[in-house]
């Protein structure tokens, strides 16, 4: 289980993405040992995303979504959690990194922004000394032009009189507006790669959208890699490139936006995106989401984890689906499915769906 | 902040004023006749007349708080009418006829042992609470940890009065390390002085730092899971800034004021340690006024140790308002 790498842990950086992607997680696993026993928060995730490319990462609560950026942010508690694989970003060894490099690199080639900027925010200090500080962490400049810098970027995510608001404290902010904040902070080095977990889901409707596109639009101007991890499968298709589908600390599915909404092959993906309006716009919300409860992270199924909420397994011979964990194996070039069907039962289980989405309307 | 200000001292004031009335109400509606409390067995309806009238008890109750509230800021004169008045001076709290004293001034002889027991006793168990309850915090799970809160817990379910025993048994009776206490000022022989406060400041040390280092661990813990906890840490700062800066600033700023007010309760009389180790402080003096029935020197202390606590509130409110933005929109 314990990847073990080869690689030089601190040596040449391997510079260019002809070998290596931008960033590439390995057969990543994160433990937590709880009173209960073991929670097995990630259990083997490998992904990898291009330098400028987003990758979404979806599924339902606790299915290791926010384990996994925290991990490859370095977030993840070493004393009170067990992480192995291999984490690449740019030609270096993430996991194994020393804790001061790991620091040196957070917030500076690599950002996050939380799900909650209420909260995500120290209620006790000014913004724009919240800001000064992640500049002046990273970068020995002035604080008078780190202050400067702070304003330029707080107009820039769409703060009005950023001016003023520089010297206000978070809670005299609206919700939309802290995340601006918070976006700020994350673009203000600069960073390579931006981990946004769940931006949106702590606001309103009509700010969720300006969110996304200003993370968009900052994404184009910087050049920025993007993991954008939410449960909402409708934000997906207007800013992912790729689709990672996330379930019981496992990627199940994992294809470009495009072939994913196309033609998804994984139950559990067919399940999200079925109750998700936007795949037919005629589509009433009639369909429920999937029936059941996600697996717990302490007793997880023997055979495949999804088997309990699954409509098909009967369709797999040989009782399969109790008994074994499926690999997570390409089914076309680029398209990535952990389930015991066969292709082109899944394929054509899709296509039925698609149909049945289609034609009920009626 | 300066409407916040004018709202609180607005409010401080009118809470004094509530109490005041209500520790003379519930003199005036207590069982038993005060003024008869005043003398011993050997008394006469004539006395206990006399003594009512001295005491101004044969006037209605809101010409008794009136005369008394005044006395405070303009001073009074009791007994007018007797050939031997008695002058109280502003700010009196009335007269103590048992002890032919005017309660400002016993008050004032005791307040500064309780002052001393108090702040003593304060700076030990805050910097002993915050700091073990920081380092057991940091170091959850572990050895250190354990044997921390394991001794706190021990600190914190002993009776007072059975520690400060032991220490007296062991350490002044059978080890001799230190003399009886006898309290003298630190002016006058600090060295005695330090002598006779040692033990009363560990008793109650003791006990509020068990407390404490329950307390702060928590409160630590807690905040180090915050959300914006994490969000310094991700911004690639260094440990101990996250720590200091971000959690602790944060997470010991309720501490600090809990014990402020923690410090207001013992300002009023530490009563156990004071009786245990003789000091002469507010604790013994409520004590023997109780004792004695001594009513103008119960209703004098009274109100004078819940006026520290309403004072400490403000106080600690508004420190509160300083270090936390929050509270001042509110
Ligand atoms: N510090 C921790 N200790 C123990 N278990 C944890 C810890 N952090 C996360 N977990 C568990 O790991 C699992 C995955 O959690 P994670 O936060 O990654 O889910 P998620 O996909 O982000 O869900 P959500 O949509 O609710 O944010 C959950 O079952 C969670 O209870
Ligand atoms: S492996 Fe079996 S149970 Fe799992 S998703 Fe595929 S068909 Fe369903
Ligand atoms: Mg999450």
């Amino acid at each position: 289980m314990t990847a073990t790498s080869e690689e030089p842990l601190s040596g040449m950086p391997i510079v260019g993405s002809a070998d290596r992607p931008f960033l590439s997680v390995n057969d990543l696993h994160v433990t937590f040992p709880t009173e209960d026993g073991l929670v097995q928060a990630v259990d083997g995730v490998s992904l990898s995303v291009e330098r400028g490319k987003t990758l979404a990462i979806v599924g339902e609560s606790g299915s290791g979504k926010s384990v996994t950026a925290q991990a490859i942010m370095g977030l993840v508690n070493r004393k009170s959690a067990t992480v192995t694989g291999e984490i690449w970003l740019d030609g270096q060894e993430l996991i194994n990194l020393p804790q001061r490099e790991v620091q040196e690199l957070m917030g500076m080639e690599i950002a996050m922004i939380f799900q909650d900027p209420m909260s995500s925010l120290h209620p006790f200090y000014r913004i724009g000394d919240q800001i000064v500080e992640a500049i002046r962490a990273h970068r020995s400049i002035g604080k008078a032009a780190a202050r400067r810098e702070t304003l330029e970027m707080l107009q820039h995510v769409g703060i009005p009189a950023a001016e003023r608001r520089i010297d206000a404290y978070p809670h005299q902010l609206s919700g939309g507006m802290r995340q601006r904040v918070m976006i700020a902070m994350a673009l203000i080095n600069s960073p390579q790669l931006l981990i946004a977990d769940e931006p949106t889901t702590a606001l309103d409707v009509t700010v969720q959208a300006q969110i996304l596109e200003l993370i968009a639009r900052l994404q184009g101007e910087f050049g920025t890699t993007v993991i954008l991890i939410t449960h909402d499968l409708g934000i997906v298709a207007d800013v992912a490139d790729d689709v990672a589908v996330m379930y019981g600390g496992r990627i199940v599915e994992l294809a470009s936006t495009t072939t994913l909404y196309d033609l998804p092959e994984m139950p559990y993906t067919l399940g999200l995106l079925s109750s998700v309006p936007r795949m037919d716009q005629k589509l009433p919300e009639r369909l429920d989401p999937i029936r059941g409860n996600p697996p717990s992270p302490i007793r997880l199924p023997k055979g495949c984890v999804f088997q309990p909420r699954c409509d098909y397994w009967q369709r797999v011979p040989g009782e399969a689906c109790l008994t074994v964990r499926p690999d997570l194996l390409e089914s076309d070039p680029d398209h990535w499915v952990r389930c015991h069907l066969k292709v082109e039962e899944r394929k054509q289980i899709a296509r039925d769906v698609k149909q049945i989405l289609a034609g009920g309307g009626e | 902040m300066f409407a916040y200000l004018v709202r609180r001292v607005l409010l401080m004031l009118m809470l004094l004023f509530l109490l005041s009335v209500s520790v003379f109400l519930l003199f005036a509606i207590l069982p038993g006749d005060p003024a008869r409390l005043t003398c011993g067995k050997a008394c006469t309806p004539a006395i206990i007349e006399s003594n009512r009238h001295r005491l101004g008890l044969d006037e209605p109750p809101l010409t008794q708080y009136v005369k008394f509230v005044s006395g405070i800021f303009v001073g009074r004169t009791f007994s007018a009418d007797s050939p031997q008045p008695i002058k109280c001076d502003a700010p009196c709290l009335g007269y103590s006829f048992n002890r032919q004293e005017q309660v400002m001034s016993l008050i004032a002889r005791s307040a500064p042992v309780t002052f001393f027991l108090a702040i003593g006793a304060f700076v030990i168990w805050i910097v002993v609470g915050l700091a073990l309850g920081i380092f057991a915090a940091l170091n959850r799970g572990r050895w250190g940890d354990r044997l921390i809160m394991g001794i706190s817990l021990i600190g914190y379910s002993m009776p007072s009065f059975f520690l400060g025993l032991l220490l007296v048994f062991f350490v002044i009776i059978k080890w001799q390390f230190l003399p009886f206490p006898a309290y003298v000022a630190p002016w006058e022989n600090p060295f005695q002085f330090f002598q006779t406060m040692l033990l009363p400041w560990i008793l109650l040390a003791t006990l509020y730092a068990a407390f404490y280092i329950r307390l702060t661990r928590n409160q630590v813990l807690e905040v180090l899971s915050d959300d914006y906890v994490r969000t310094a840490r991700a911004k690639g700062l260094p440990e101990r800034t996250v720590v200091v800066k971000h959690a602790l600033r944060a997470g010991l700023t309720p501490i600090v004021t809990a014990a402020g007010l923690d410090l207001a309760g013992l300002l009023g009389g530490a009563i156990i340690s004071e009786n245990i180790f003789s000091l002469p402080g507010l604790g013994a003096l409520a004590i023997s006024s109780i004792i004695d029935s001594d009513l103008p020197l119960i209703t004098g202390i009274t109100i004078l140790t819940a006026a520290i606590i309403i004072f400490a509130n403000l106080v600690v409110d508004l420190l509160y308002a300083v270090v936390d933005p929050r509270v001042r929109v509110i």
